[in-house]
């Protein structure tokens, strides 16, 4: 299974990614935003958290138009997997793969602790190693947290089993305390919470090993 | 544009004394030009020269087998083994943080963070300590708000986890807040990069940002008491970019990488007169600058404006010629400035041109080595009036106290605002001890803490230093760490008062004697003097930074206390309340002595520690608050309750030095004690980890009802 990490000059977590996936056994690649292709083959895209254009401007917009970006689309639109954390959640709503907007959080304060989050919905590749509405504790942090969409598209994505993960203690005023969505595929997932920062007992616990170790099998399932 | 004439106004608007400038006419010979005025005024001022401490400073220990580079160049460098190093250095910010909260306390972080990379490491790990004045001081508010959120906000972007730091308020701060930051990073040590240029008609290189208007003049204001006109000086702070120090870290390694640099120097304070004179001095060059060259943000700039910006985000460099094309594709890449702005002379000289015109031509020796060097008067600090009576209170309403203020509850809201996990290798964050993270893709980690106790400073300077490494010491150990070496940061008043520079004096042979005795050297530092506002001094505060190395992470002394854990303590405790927490919170009072530090005991006790590890569950030192505090500490961060025996003042808030609470269960206790007998250390039995109410002697109170007092109290005031 092969993945790419793409790398923006602001990226700051996508050492941490390409270190998860590999510790999954996926063979990730670092793809430089400048590049204009992804590599043949990929089976994932993981988009990874930081800042990426030092999000001056609305988070993740400029990223959103970065050259690689168009191909990170173009995956998805095949049918392709993409995974966007933190950062990567916030390009994804700003490309448009995801609906809704990353506000700033309701306490205007950046949030750095490990909380509780509940498993939506174990219908994809990247929760099926879940318990449906099993709590597990993941760290986020972010600035821009604060998840938000019309009346109607938090319904349809409820109605359709779309929220991946929600707060058990919202930390950020998310609506419906959303923590990460799914795309109408089931194949583009973005969330603020950091999977990657709890693969490792030694370090931040190990409730997101599980999202990475069934990554490989269910990808190659899917 | 005209320069200004030379006036005597113009010259102590620099902050030049008259012995200065007399100076500068005897290694010229003739009136200096205005922008060389303004290159003396930053070469020679406090901030950059040292010219008040360098006697002093010299008396410090700094070598050792772990020792790789000690001071003088932009951070220490120490060997961890397997032929890596960590790079560390701590560094103030203080006067800019006050005038400008957010962007001062946001470039303070920036600069730490480039002095680390400019050597060739990748920053892993940074701390902050922070002294506030009174909670009430209608400044406090607005400054911890600016400043931690411009500490989290250029650390975050950056993509280094902040793993710990302090804290702290006092009146005494209510002029002059501090803002000192640490950063580590990790370095091949056969790849470290120095500051000495080398080879003649090479080409001098400005990489990163471009030079703005910002901060012109800011290391003088930096070396100036304050007064009413602060805020006059607001334009001198800089104004930082976390996004393109990020780029400007990724450029600068890529870089290294290529072999095209010979030497490398970040642009601080002083910017590019200060990086270009160290360049050339520690190399016994002379160098060339054609800032028409310079890559510039505004229009019209003046030489001096260029020479004295400190436009954050920049580096200079002395290049390998045939690399240029190499070096320029990476900058491109990050698309970042690269410019060729001058060249190396064989002769001592600083020739600064603009479009031809000569600016500035000086001895450049004359800049650096031959800066003045004062031996200010000093008086020694009278001994401490002994300690008046302390009343007995109920130990509980005196846990209380500490809880409920804002120097020992918890910091969670502060520490919330920092990213502590990117990088995915932090196995301790902040909020209890050091902070440890793991050396990417090995099975070691390293321990950093930051420590002072301000109070025991200006009552014994001499005891104070010595408590402020010996803390240092012991919050290392407490985690399993073997400590390797220090960085301080050294934050005083007026040092052209005696007593102020007696507390200097003091606190410098103290530090010296506990870090010899501890083998911990000094490898980098920074003092800030002059942190005075209307003649009224800081508290004396020496901060510490220091770094431990755990050689397999599974040997990390956790914090995991259980149900019917034993508390055992290790040291001697005789009751110290002279200038304690207890007094100062719940008598608000500051008298007696600081307790004093007995060096061999805390060898002694940290190496029994270390070589008993195998019993012991977990461990935290003991300083302010003493044993309540310490055993609340580790029992609310478990969840557990907690009965100590003892229920006098002395037992409970006493702040003797060289002592550590350690949980265990009892098999291990009872092997702990024998060993303790066999190696002569004191180490007793003084209560249980036990229920969910904390007990003090005779009076108890709910866990829950304590944590959250300890848990609250700091949002309560703040948020």
């Amino acid at each position: 299974m092969r993945a790419a990490v793409i790398v923006f000059p602001g990226s700051n977590c996508d050492r941490d990614m390409a270190t998860a996936l590999t510790a999954a056994g996926l063979d990730v690649t670092m793809v430089w935003h400048k590049d204009t292709d992804l590599p043949a083959g990929l089976d994932l895209v993981a988009l990874p958290g930081g800042f990426s254009f030092g999000d001056y401007l609305r988070c993740g917009a400029i990223a959103a138009n970065s050259p690689i970006c168009r191909s990170v689309k173009a995956h998805a639109e095949r049918g392709g997997f993409v995974l966007g954390v933190c950062n990567g959640f916030q390009i994804l709503t700003e490309t448009g793969l995801l609906p809704g907007a990353l506000l700033r959080n309701a306490g205007l304060k950046y949030i750095c602790r490990t909380t509780p989050l509940s498993v939506a919905t174990t219908d994809s590749v990247y929760t099926s190693a879940y318990e449906k509405g099993a709590q597990i504790s993941i760290p986020i942090a972010h600035h821009d947290g604060n998840y938000t969409a019309d009346a109607d598209t938090v319904a349809r994505l409820q109605g359709e089993d779309r929220v991946a993960f929600t707060y058990a203690e919202n930390p950020n005023g998310s609506m419906s305390d959303i923590a990460g969505v799914l795309s109408a595929n089931r194949r583009v997932l973005g969330m603020m919470p950091h999977p990657e920062r709890a693969a490792d007992e030694r370090h931040g616990g190990t409730d997101g090993a599980p999202f990475f170790a069934h990554l490989t099998q269910a990808l190659s399932d899917a | 544009m005209q320069d200004p004439a030379i006036t005597p106004d113009l010259i102590e608007a620099h902050g030049l004394k008259e012995n200065e400038y007399a100076e500068i006419l005897r290694l010229l010979n003739r009136e200096p030009t205005f922008t060389e005025l303004g290159i003396f005024s930053a070469m020679w001022n406090e901030h950059c020269s040292y010219k008040s401490s360098k006697k002093w400073l010299r008396t410090l220990p700094t070598t050792g087998p772990q020792v790789i580079c000690g001071p003088g160049e932009n951070a220490g460098v120490v060997d961890i083994g397997d032929g890596q190093a960590v790079v560390f250095k701590m560094e103030s910010h203080n006067h800019p943080s006050y005038i400008e909260p957010y962007q001062g306390a946001a470039t303070g972080v920036g600069g730490i963070l480039r002095d680390v990379f400019t050597m060739g490491a990748r920053p892993i790990a940074a701390m902050n300590s922070l002294s506030f004045g009174e909670p009430a001081h209608h400044k406090t508010r607005q400054l911890v708000h600016g400043v931690v959120e411009g500490v989290g906000g250029y650390g975050n972007c950056f993509g280094v986890p902040t793993v710990g730091g302090e804290v702290r308020f006092h009146a005494a701060y209510n002029g002059n807040c501090l803002v000192n930051a640490f950063a580590a990073g990790l370095a091949d040590a056969d790849k470290i990069f120095y500051s000495a240029a080398s080879g003649v008609g090479m080409p001098v290189v400005y990489l990163g940002a471009k030079t703005g208007r910002d901060g012109v003049g800011g290391a003088t204001m930096a070396s100036a008491e304050f007064d009413e006109t602060i805020e006059e000086k607001r334009p001198t702070v800089q104004v930082g970019d976390p996004f393109t120090e990020k780029r400007l870290m990724e450029a600068t390694l890529e870089l290294m990488q290529t072999g095209a640099v010979i030497s490398i120097q970040d642009m601080g304070a002083a910017g590019l007169t200060c990086s270009a004179v160290e360049m050339g001095d520690k190399g016994g060059l002379g160098v060339r600058l054609d800032l028409e060259k310079v890559p510039c943000r505004e229009e019209n700039m003046t030489a001096y404006e260029m020479m004295l910006s400190e436009s954050q985000e920049r580096m200079l460099m002395v290049l390998r010629p045939e690399k240029e094309a190499e070096a320029k594709a990476v900058f491109d890449k990050w698309d970042l400035d690269f410019a060729i702005v001058g060249e190396t002379l064989p002769e001592d000289r600083f020739l600064i041109q603009l479009n031809g015109e000569t600016k500035a031509d000086l001895p450049l020796k004359a800049l650096s080595g031959t800066a003045p060097e004062y031996d200010r008067p000093w008086e020694p600090t009278p001994e401490a009036e002994p300690l008046a009576d302390v009343p007995e209170i109920d130990p509980i309403d005196g846990l209380k106290a500490l809880l409920a203020s804002p120097n020992y509850s918890s910091k969670q809201w502060v520490y919330e605002q920092y990213d502590s996990q990117v990088m995915a290798d932090t196995n301790r964050g902040p909020g209890l001890g050091s902070g440890i993270i793991r050396v990417h893709g090995t099975d070691k980690a390293l321990a950093f803490t930051s420590d002072v106790t301000p109070r025991y400073v200006r009552a014994n300077p001499v005891e104070g230093g010595k408590q402020a490494v010996a803390e240092a010491y012991r919050n290392l150990t407490a985690v399993g760490a073997r400590p390797l070496a220090t960085t301080d940061n050294l934050n005083f008043g007026n040092p052209e008062k005696p007593e102020i520079m007696g507390q200097f004096v003091g606190a410098i042979q103290g530090i010296g004697e506990a870090c010899s005795a501890l083998d911990m050297p000094i490898v980098s530092g920074n003092v800030s003097l002059y942190n005075e506002t209307d003649g009224q001094g800081i508290l004396p505060t020496p901060t510490i930074g220091a770094v431990g190395l755990i050689d397999h992470i599974d040997n990390i002394i956790g914090k995991d206390v259980r149900e019917g854990h034993v508390a055992l303590l290790l040291g001697e405790t005789t009751g110290h309340l002279g200038q304690s927490a207890l007094l100062a919170e719940v008598f608000n009072r500051e008298d007696g002595d600081a307790p004093h530090v007995d060096l061999e005991a805390e060898k002694r006790h940290g190496d029994f520690i270390r070589e008993n590890r195998e019993y012991i569950i977990a461990c935290t030192d003991l300083s302010d608050g003493g044993l309540a505090l310490a055993a609340f500490e580790l029992a609310e961060a478990a969840g557990v309750g907690l009965v100590l025996d003892a229920g006098d003042m002395g037992t409970l808030f006493g702040e003797d030095q060289g002592r550590y609470l350690i949980a265990c269960n009892f098999d291990q206790a009872e092997a702990l004690i024998v060993a303790a007998g066999h190696a002569g250390v004191p180490l007793d039995s003084v209560g249980r980890f036990v229920g969910d109410t904390v007990r003090l002697g005779g009076s108890s109170a709910p866990l829950e009802e304590l944590s959250a007092v300890y848990r609250g109290s700091f949002a309560d005031l703040f948020a």
